[in-house]
């Protein structure tokens, strides 16, 4: 087990350094000139491009700046923003909270209603239960948030007037207040995900002949479905669930948009369309690490809720 | 037709309409989408303008319609690319099996693992790309689900005795797997268009909507759910009609495909 995880970990620092590499060469990307790029809306005298040459070496070879700016980035320094001159590392620590509030509370939402409503739709095949619970995944996993989200806005917010419509609010309950209806759209998408792996790894467990003979012997209903069943399932479900961290990330930025909250998901917006590279550098670089930080946790806990996957994983 | 079950039908006659707003373009909208008409600006749905009009006084009915050319034909190409490259790198490692079905699969679980649209807002974002970029990138994101739904689809044929009779005859291996294989999943190639269809549509639209890669101002649907987002409060249906279109046009293809995935495979297995 120390050594399949000391392998995971050896891989996963390769694959920061590879995706260090594209993220750097980002900058490449951008239409025009790398010192337009960085030098932004900044009136270009000879002494700012000299100051930004030399600011980002900008007269060195392309791997001799990457290493540079990957030896800063283990420091975490992240360079700062082309935009507004902000240290990039403030800047996320300023959004980070609004994004990862958000994302708990639809998370929260996800398990607490996603993988019961999945269970029970899966345990009675073709039942009331199941056809709507079907109905709303096959709505979910084709409705972008996006639509949802103004849906929401429009029949919650301007029709009804429950809850407020943009900003993120003041103190824990008004916070609390504003982020219904963003996590509710989150996790209408994300719900969706869930539910179909959790009915499908359902119905896959419910016709083992394990489950048919433990019941023949007059096991507890409720056992049979915890310790049996569950614990069978649970495998495919943890499996989705780090597709739903991953499907995540890309909704919060939509959500985010349309309701105006000020988290790494507007961040990312409004630093990509006006081109400021380090800003989306750095917000590229942490989401990659919580991707690859995410795929590694999914790897260990299959591993440890089945032994046949652990099995596998050490003998691998 | 009425094999497909009610859900089908009923999906597919919205699917319908909008592909003749597809072909039709600005033929079958009541106004010039792009017209200005001031003295009408913001106003509210009316005999004549159905949805009401913009704050430049535009139709929204018409443009709309005029949208569904550029919302729908991308996501298209996104779909009958992923599907295309699919057919042959997933036949192929289904096939072979053995190095190139490890190499195959490993480049795919790597991609796999991508937050899709977000590699898509940056890369696109970043390199201001057009509507080819953006078709180009989405299409490199799709080609990973699609590979993996054929060829898991193809590896269950290629066990098949049908395969090692071809084979057998000393047919050439193309032969076998586009004349021989390829037929008998033809659901699942169906099922794999509409779903990458569907994930297109929606990245396209969230792009347009973030103002990446579309053109502010135009009649596109993602364009126009942002450029009536801040109105919600006062006039909700310049955001309202387009936001519905992209919802309805998703789910009616996820229905058909559910549905036609469905029937093909209940009518083989009852052969």
């Amino acid at each position: 087990m120390i050594r399949f995880l000391a392998r995971r970990l050896a891989a996963m620092v390769a694959m920061l350094l590879l995706v260090s590499f594209l993220v750097f060469s980002l900058l490449a990307l951008a239409p025009g000139s790398l010192l337009a790029t960085l030098m932004g809306t900044a009136p270009s005298t000879p002494e700012l491009i000299e100051a930004t040459t030399a600011k980002y070496h900008l007269d060195d070879p392309f791997l001799v700046q990457y290493g540079r700016w990957l030896g800063s980035a283990l420091r975490f320094d992240l360079g700062t923003s082309v935009r507004s001159g902000e240290d990039v590392l403030d800047a996320l620590g300023q959004t980070l909270p609004m994004s990862f509030q958000l994302a708990l509370f639809a998370l929260l939402l996800v398990v607490l209603v996603g993988i019961p409503l999945g269970a029970a739709a899966g345990l009675r095949r073709g039942a009331a239960t199941d056809r709507v619970v079907s109905t709303v995944a096959a709505f979910g996993m084709s409705a972008p948030p996006f639509a949802v989200g103004l849906l929401l806005v429009y029949v919650f917010g301007v029709l009804l007037d429950w809850f407020p419509v943009f900003g993120s609010g003041e103190g824990f309950g008004d916070r609390l207040w504003h982020l219904v209806l963003p996590a509710v759209s989150l996790a209408t998408a994300l719900m969706a995900i869930v539910l179909r792996q959790t009915r499908a790894a359902m119905l896959d467990v419910m016709d083992q002949d394990y489950i048919t003979f433990a019941r023949a012997r007059g096991v507890a209903p409720t056992r049979v479905l915890v310790r049996y069943a569950l614990r069978n399932a649970a495998v495919p479900i943890v499996t989705s669930s780090g597709v739903v961290l991953i499907a995540a990330l890309s909704g919060a930025v939509l959500v985010e948009t349309v309701f105006s909250l000020p988290g790494v998901g507007s961040l990312l917006v409004v630093s990509v369309n006006t081109k400021d590279i380090p800003v989306v550098q750095g917000i590229a670089m942490v989401a990659a690490a919580f991707v690859i930080l995410v795929n590694l946790a999914v790897d260990v806990l299959t591993g440890l809720l089945d032994p046949r996957v652990r099995a596998r994983q050490v003998a691998s | 037709m009425r094999r497909l079950g009610w859900p089908a039908i009923v999906a597919a006659v919205p699917l319908a309409v909008i592909l003749v707003f597809v072909v039709t373009g600005d033929l079958l909208a009541p106004f010039p989408p792009n017209e200005q008409n001031l003295l009408l600006s913001s106003g509210g749905p009316t005999g004549e303008h159905w949805l009401g009009t913009d704050d430049l006084g535009r139709d929204v009915l018409s443009r709309v319609i005029s949208g569904a050319r550029v919302a729908v034909i991308g996501p298209l190409l996104v779909a009958l690319v992923a599907v295309a490259v699919g057919i042959c790198l997933g036949l192929a490692a289904a096939y072979y099996r053995g190095r190139v079905d490890a190499v195959i699969s490993r480049l795919v679980d790597v991609m796999y693992a991508l937050p899709a649209l977000l590699v898509a807002i940056v890369v696109v974002g970043i390199s201001s790309g057009g509507y080819a970029v953006t078709v180009l990138v989405l299409s490199l994101l799709s080609v990973p689900t699609a590979i993996r739904m054929i060829r898991s689809a193809a590896s269950v044929q290629s066990g098949l005795p049908y395969v090692e009779a071809a084979q057998s005859l000393r047919l050439p291996a193309r032969t076998v797997m586009f004349r021989h294989v390829l037929p008998n999943i033809v659901p699942t190639v169906v099922a794999t268009f509409l779903l990458d269809f569907v994930v297109a549509l929606i990245a396209f639209s969230a792009l347009a909507f973030l103002g990446i890669g579309g053109q502010p101002g135009s009649a596109e649907w993602g364009v126009m759910i942002a450029d009536g987002r801040e109105q919600i409060l006062f006039e909700p249906w310049l955001a309202l009609a387009p936001a519905v279109m992209i919802i309805l046009t998703a789910v009616c293809a996820t229905v058909l495909g559910d549905s036609v995935y469905d029937r093909l495979t209940a009518r083989r297995e009852a052969r």
